[in-house]
């Protein structure tokens, strides 16, 4: 018997509750491209859990008709990998920040992404501290002043892809808050990956750090400074698609194309590539030296940690038989007084 | 060539019967000695006997050698009747260099077995255990029996045949010590012997010496004339049934399983390895089949953090620590507590604060277990006493956990973890199965208007998993409406669920048996404890009452909440007595709740109570 499944739109997976973001955070626009790449899939609602830990963007869960959880501190990575340990068919999300997912849970983000857990994790990356209104994040740029740096941050900033790639991430994306629809085919790309996908979103934080992405965002800036990246092609920037990325050695350099530059002579795109080098060196590229890579760095196929963990529990019980407790109690030597 | 597995005839020469016996076996880390007192305590339990075990051992894996730093120690009592405790005072000594005699000497009664290797008394050993003299001949060991073995010299030539280097020959020489007290106590060898086979199996020139070693050491004592009579310690006259020596960690992992498939759960546990909790992550990794999933986590926080991840997928889930990953796991123990989901967080407690002694037992991590968190955060804690307790503390506190929709916490201690007792393995039929309800989905999927937490009259919430169909919604840790679950500050709503929180814990009082109480029902003298000093006070009182002493005795499973007759207990008799390994934090608990004077027996030296102390201090207290 095959029933009719419920054409679900976006406002289905909206829940009850009043989104509470300030008016004009980059967050809202996330959220509207969630919805509308949920519908789009077609994952069941209750299929779908949405786990976050503190932080503006760890409002998110609330504001899903989906299962959620609103953790605690940089930890929603762990919460999520004992989910999906044990729910494998569960389609998990998991939303963090800067803070919260470079910072306090550092440990936890490194730690999923080489373990390659079957989770989607989306970091909205504003370089600031929002919810406890305007300290400096570890994506902050030197020299920044912000209400816990006065005289400027003096701490070097993590660049979120070079970490994801450093823990052997098989799904390394960026996309913008704004640019909505690069945004909807990234998270589409990864939710569809098997395998962890990390994906940084450029957002706006309005009130404690508006602009920050404005190089990235103003029409007038914007195609210069940054740079989208597809599978097999060359690495094509500028208003006219006029300048591109040559490897110089293990250096990239900016190039004109004519002047006997062609395209063939440019670095081409390969997410596949079995080695990260390649992605690390895109994740490297930053403003205002070059032109920012956005779009989908790497996506490999790896083993996945749930997956190996119940592989080895149906192997176990194909070995030993299911599990019987009074074998289990009568395990080693026993005696019996009469 | 594989080891022949024969047992040996019995003793030609005079036997002493004895009711019981306490041995201790101490030498360097790295010279078996925990293996060799496992041995001597499952050939004992497989005997009949009754027993009891303290393993002691450094929390460096291998100090220096032949220093007084590294030494490790095994203490076994088997007995002819029901004991509790591995005994305070020793029967008989084996000390396998000078270090480990001089550190165990003071417990060894005048008069007591001391069997040394006299092949390590040399003056390099003497300088290494900072002796000035050497113990064997200055006369200090005159008022023991004494008995100097060559085991070096010994075990060399029965293995020599077998061409091995000398330091393989003289690994083998904790066999031959093992055979030896083997002979004294008439134990039968097939046990070891079968156990050397299956564990050295795959090398047989290993398995065929330590053989030869084990067989040499029974034969030296049945032959040379130094040993003139060896004893005997018939079966305890336990009740009839299967029994199996379990280890405290080892039958709180059986009965976490045995918790799981009452409950038709599949275990998940998050954990990150600790001393002295981490053989409860070894022991269930082994069980897969029985759908039991490990995760090591990174640290202590994902530990528990992953476990509350499984509860909310609907796993029975469970984090294992000891005090110091107890602390990281203090804020995620709250979310579950926001959360109501059921987990259980188990400490397997360790001298403190900070490091403090990784190997040794204490109790004092009782505050922390049911005040270390932020906010008002109760949560019910129970506590193993026993080894072969810890199977049925296990599942009583997943009952509690799914019965009441909590975190539930765990007690054990270093002493009950390592040591080990004969449990009567019961029938899986038997046990009560632990029943659980995940709310149904709606049929078409229709979104309907849940209510996740909407209580029960335990006041327990629905625990809805994933992947129900309408049932979608969402938890967190900020404060939450009650029924809605929706985020609140409304002040009122706070307090209510604060105080909602609160009654719930309070209500499992009227869900647990009441207190039971030993010994006269009210009079001079009772003996409250909890946790693992239960074998120490229940042997004390007992001897107290058999000396003619008016003195009860009430062990305290439930910490909180307390049994719901525990207040009208206490009121019952003059004085109340709490004897702890910490500074009293039963008893201040006990004062602050009941408003009574109790007196407090407190220890802090990383070591179990002794009997004697206990009674020692009940003598007084009835003097006085
Ligand atoms: S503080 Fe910034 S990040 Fe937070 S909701 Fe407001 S605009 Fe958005």
């Amino acid at each position: 018997m095959s029933t009719e499944l419920p054409v679900l739109k976006d406002k289905d997976y909206a829940s009850d509750q009043d989104v509470r973001w300030c008016p004009g955070c980059g967050d809202y626009s996330i959220l509207a491209q969630m919805k509308k790449v949920l519908s789009s899939i077609g994952v069941p609602r209750e299929n779908l859990v949405f786990v976050s830990g503190i932080g503006c963007s760890s409002r998110f869960p609330y504001y899903m008709n989906t299962y959620g959880i609103h953790s605690i501190h940089g930890r929603a990575p762990a919460f999520a990998t004992g989910l999906k340990c044990t729910r494998p068919e569960l389609q998990i999300w998991v939303i963090t920040g800067d803070g919260d997912g470079l910072s306090i849970g550092g440990n936890h983000l490194m730690h999923c992404i080489r373990r390659n857990m079957d989770l989607n994790i989306v970091l909205f990356n504003n370089r600031i501290y929002g919810l406890t209104k305007g300290q400096y994040s570890p994506t902050s740029p030197l020299g920044k002043v912000t209400k816990s740096t006065p005289m400027g941050v003096i701490d070097n900033p993590l660049h979120p892809l070079s970490i994801a790639i450093g823990c052997e991430g098989t799904f390394v994306a960026r996309s913008i808050d704004v640019n909505i629809k690069h945004l909807g085919e990234t998270l589409r790309r990864a939710a569809e990956h098997r395998g962890t996908s990390f994906v940084e979103v450029y957002q706006n934080c309005n009130v404690f750090n508006d602009g920050a992405w404005s190089y990235a965002t103003d029409r007038d800036t914007k195609s210069d400074t940054i740079i989208e990246l597809e599978h097999g092609k060359p690495l094509v920037f500028g208003k006219n698609r006029d300048k591109g990325i040559r490897l110089n050695g293990m250096d990239p350099e900016i190039v004109e194309l004519g002047k006997g530059i062609s395209e063939d002579d440019l670095l081409f795109h390969d997410e596949k590539a079995a080695e990260p080098s390649l992605a690390y060196l895109l994740s490297r590229m930053r403003h205002p030296e070059f032109p920012e890579p956005i779009g989908v760095f790497r996506a490999v196929d790896k083993p996945r940690y749930d997956e190996e963990l119940n592989r080895q529990i149906d192997a176990a019980r194909a070995k030993l038989g299911p599990g019987d407790l009074n074998r289990l109690f009568n395990t080693g030597d026993t005696w019996t007084v009469a | 060539m594989s080891i022949s597995t024969e047992g040996l005839p019995a003793t030609t020469k005079h036997v002493i019967k004895l009711d019981d016996a306490t041995v201790r076996l101490v030498g360097d880390s790295g010279d078996g000695m925990q293996l060799l007192g496992t041995q001597l305590t499952n050939t004992s339990a497989l005997a009949g006997n009754d027993v009891a075990t303290f393993p002691d051992f450094p929390a460096e894996i291998r100090a220096p050698r032949g220093t007084r730093a590294g030494v490790s120690g095994f203490q076994v009592q088997f007995a002819s009747e029901d004991i509790f405790t591995p005994g305070d005072r020793l029967d008989a000594l084996v000390a396998m260099n000078p270090a480990a005699l001089v550190t165990n000497l003071g417990d060894l009664d005048a008069g007591g077995i001391l069997i040394v290797n006299e092949d390590s008394f040399e003056d390099k050993d003497l300088k290494l255990a900072n002796l000035k003299s050497n113990p064997l001949e200055d006369g200090s060991l005159d008022k023991y029996h004494l008995f100097k073995v060559p085991m070096t010299a010994l075990t060399r030539k029965a293995v020599e045949e077998l061409g091995l280097s000398v330091k393989i020959a003289d690994r083998c020489k904790n066999f031959f010590a093992m055979g030896l007290v083997y002979w004294l106590y008439g134990r039968d060898l097939t046990a070891t012997l079968r156990f050397i086979e299956s564990k050295f199996g795959n090398k047989p020139d290993i398995a065929l010496a330590n053989e030869r070693a084990l067989r040499a050491g029974w034969n030296y004592g049945e032959t040379t004339e130094a040993f003139v009579s060896s004893f005997r310690v018939d079966p305890a006259r336990l009740p009839p049934g299967n029994y199996n020596n379990v280890m405290g960690n080892e039958s709180l992992a059986w009965g976490l399983i045995t918790a799981a498939h009452l409950s038709g759960k599949e275990l998940f546990l998050g954990s990150y390895p600790i001393t002295p909790a981490s053989d409860i992550l070894h022991e269930l990794s082994k069980y897969k089949n029985y759908g039991v999933r490990t995760f090591q986590a990174e640290d202590e926080i994902a530990a528990i953090c992953s476990a509350i991840g499984a509860a909310f997928g609907g796993a029975m889930a469970i984090t294992t620590s000891s005090g110091p990953g107890i602390a990281l796991k203090g804020e995620a123990m709250g979310l579950a507590v926001m959360l109501e989901l059921p987990l259980l967080i188990i400490n397997v407690q360790r001298g403190g604060p900070s490091t403090g002694l990784p190997t040794k037992t204490e109790q004092s991590d009782l505050f922390q277990a049911i005040y270390g968190r932020n906010g008002e955060c109760p949560l019910p804690v129970v506590a193993a006493r026993s080894p072969a307790d810890c199977f049925y503390v296990a599942q009583e506190a997943w009952r509690l956990a799914v019965r009441f929709m909590t975190p539930v916490m765990i007690l054990s201690d270093g002493y009950i973890a390592n040591g080990s007792e004969p449990w009567m393995i019961p029938d899986a039929e038997s046990l009560p199965r632990i029943e659980i309800q995940h709310p149904p989905g709606v049929e078409n999927g229709e979104q309907v208007h849940f209510r996740p937490y909407e209580r029960n009259e335990r006041l327990a919430r629905p625990w809805a998993l994933p992947g129900t169909p309408g049932l979608m919604h969402r938890v967190g840790g900020l404060e939450k409406e009650d029924g809605t679950g929706n985020v609140s500050y409304d002040p009122e709503n706070h307090e209510h669920m604060v105080k909602t929180r609160a009654r719930k814990v309070a209500l499992i009082a009227q869900d647990v048996p009441p207190q039971a109480v030993t010994g006269p029902e009210s009079g001079d003298l009772l003996v409250l404890s909890w946790g693992g000093t239960y074998g120490a006070c229940t042997t004390a009182v007992e001897r107290c009452r058999r000396a003619g002493l008016s003195v009860a005795h009430a062990h305290l499973r439930y910490l909180n909440p307390f049994p719901a007759n525990l207040g009208e207990i206490l009121g019952r008799y003059q004085k109340i007595l709490i004897p702890e390994l910490n500074m009293g934090q039963l008893r201040s608990i006990v004062r602050d709740t009941f408003l009574i004077d109790a007196i407090g027996l407190n220890k802090i030296k990383g070591k179990p109570f002794a009997v004697a102390e206990i009674v020692a201090k009940i003598n007084a207290l009835l003097k006085s």
